[in-house]
């Protein structure tokens, strides 16, 4: 993992997140925008999944256990596309509200998985 | 979908709904790792940590589906939730050796940001929702 692209990834997970959960509470049914932002939550967890598979090659090693963060990171990966199908099914503003939920997982989760790759003591 | 005419899918309820398959995909995953890899430091808290992501894959399902049935088996899944985690987050605080500090419920769910803690609430607030707004219809 590095560093500086793990807080890029929260802090835009972060604002999708709550921007979507505000404007779907405000009655919008998902549109380009919070749909769009929650793909782009997405690719950037594809962009990781390719960093910390490359990582260790580089010297960059998890200092926790590897299998907890990829667990993490598949887990991760899966949640976007769901909540942007539910979103393309569901044209209501309840599904804006769910994309902004996931967002907000991941952003959880990337932290997470940031934890278990910088700072695990065991 | 089918969850179009399922009243606790509706509405608000939806994204209940959501957190419940997050938490569900994230305690029980993490509860697997754990079992596969460390049971032997903590197994009531592991196996403890397991039930409880299968709970929550049975209240994210109950909720889902519509009927009484499912109302009922959604209903003892959040009620189950609630004592999990309130005793568990209390055994966790009392014994640490019992309960490491990281399973779903300990601490109250602290490492889940107490979304464990909050999440059973919402879920009785939100069938008690559902069941008036049946009766008066």
């Amino acid at each position: 993992m590095v560093e500086w692209f793990v807080w890029v990834q929260v802090v835009i997970a972060l604002v999708a997140g709550v921007s979507a959960v505000i404007v779907g509470l405000a009655g919008i049914k998902p549109n380009d925008y919070t749909l769009g932002a929650t793909l782009l939550v997405e690719a950037l967890l594809v962009v990781q999944l390719v960093m910390a598979a490359i990582a260790p090659a580089l010297g960059n090693v998890a200092t926790g256990s590897a299998l907890e963060f990829w667990i993490y990171l598949v887990s991760a990966i899966l949640i976007p596309p769901a909540a942007v199908m539910w979103g393309l099914i569901e044209r209501n503003r309840w599904s804006t509200v769910v994309l902004g939920v996931a967002c907000l997982a991941i952003a959880v989760m990337v932290y997470r998985m940031s934890q278990i790759w910088f700072v695990q003591l065991a | 979908m089918t969850i179009k005419n399922s009243s606790t899918a509706s509405g608000v309820g939806r994204v209940l709904i959501a957190v419940y398959a997050v938490m569900a995909l994230g305690a029980t995953a993490r509860s697997v790792f754990q079992i596969a890899t460390k049971f032997d430091e903590a197994p009531l808290a592991y196996v403890l940590s397991a039930v409880a992501g299968l709970v929550y894959i049975v209240a994210t399902i109950a909720l889902v589906r519509s009927g009484p049935n499912w109302y009922r088996v959604a209903l003892v899944a959040i009620v189950f939730e609630l004592v999990g985690v309130v005793t568990i987050g209390t055994l966790s605080v009392a014994d640490a050796v019992l309960f490491p500090a990281d399973t779903v419920w300990s601490s109250f769910g602290a490492g889940y940001l107490f979304v464990p803690l909050v999440l059973p609430v919402l879920g009785l607030a939100w069938l008690y929702r559902v069941r008036n707004s049946q009766e008066n219809r």
